[in-house]
């Protein structure tokens, strides 16, 4: 199973996103912002980092490069796309999930180990994680607060999209959990089609015990798993 | 030509910026003030003489690129 792991300028994630698949097994590759076409390539990753110097607003320009052209026409086909930090910011700007990621409420950049629970286990991206797992995976971000407007929101829980909320360690949605003030403790969401997901955690900085947890493989296996059932399309 | 934007958040989104802004301001000894509301604004220098195909073509990109309509709201004057 070959990973396109995207590189816009400023991109900083994008090496671990390639060792974490590497790592749990699987091949990737990185793809530049200005190729208009994936290759082959059986899942997308939207990688954390500061594309185009988060001018005008995170992802703002992110979304107009060639190569996001190519991972919207794989996700309209059904392909499967993982947007982690500022890649959740560029899919939101690009209408590819929906709602916005706005300043932290304390106007803080939050680097630390938050935890997670896993609000349904009925997508790609979450179908391994076990039940009442409560997943320990770093943050950083300074614009991660999770906004969208009230019917937005009613259908996100109607069709069950809130894939990830931010808990205390024992999987209590409190306040005091939420390290940025995002409605609803949300950390991450997926499309109605299921097959495009979001979240500001960051999986792929936990995937191994040498950095403290490997939680965050849960969610690639999670993946690996839906590919591997082909019950999600691939890009050739 | 030159088009000024300005861009500020809407007003059901919390604005952590203008929150913090009035309470320095308040700190300092101002008074009554009811909100902050901290924003962008942007110049664009253009070619031409239409402005009101100026407006058009910057209204469009306004809406779809220079602000974000779930969470912003802009004002675009030419002049």
């Amino acid at each position: 199973m070959n990973f396109s792991v995207l590189q816009f300028p400023a991109s900083n994630c994008d090496q671990d996103a390639v060792h974490a698949v590497r790592l749990l097994g699987h091949s990737a590759r990185l793809v530049w912002h200005k190729d208009a076409s994936l290759g082959d390539t059986a899942c997308v990753i939207v990688p954390g980092g500061f594309s185009y110097g988060d001018y005008l607003r995170c992802g703002a320009i992110a979304r107009f490069s060639p190569v996001m052209q190519a991972v919207k026409q794989f996700a309209d086909n059904g392909g499967l796309v993982l947007g982690i930090c500022n890649g959740f910011q560029v899919l939101t700007e690009a209408g590819l999930l929906p709602g916005a990621l706005i300043r932290n409420r304390d106007l803080q950049f939050h680097c630390e180990n938050i935890f997670l629970k896993t609000a349904t286990n009925d997508s790609p991206f979450t179908s391994r994680i076990p039940a009442g797992k409560i997943l320990r995976v770093p943050i950083a971000h300074g614009e991660g607060c999770y906004f969208a407007d009230e019917e937005t929101l009613a259908k996100l829980k109607a069709n069950n999209q809130i894939l990830w909320q931010y808990c205390d360690a024992t999987g209590n949605l409190t306040d005091t959990a939420n390290p940025n003030g995002a409605l609803q403790n949300i950390a991450g969401i997926c499309n109605e089609k299921r097959n495009v997901a979001g979240l500001m955690p960051h999986p792929e900085r936990a995937c191994e015990p040498l950095l403290g947890s490997d939680d965050g493989k849960w969610i690639f296996e999670s993946i690996f798993t839906a590919l591997k059932n082909k019950t999600v399309a691939q890009a050739v | 030509m030159k088009a000024k934007i300005i861009i500020t958040p809407k007003k059901a989104v919390v604005d952590p910026q203008g929150i913090t802004v009035l309470k320095a301001l308040e700190h300092m000894g101002h008074t009554g003030i009811k909100a902050v509301h901290v924003g962008k604004f942007l110049e664009i220098e253009l070619d031409g003489t239409d402005k009101e195909a100026a407006r058009q073509a910057l209204d469009s990109a306004c809406h779809k690129f220079l602000s974000n309509p779930l969470i912003e709201d802009y004002k675009l004057e030419i002049e």
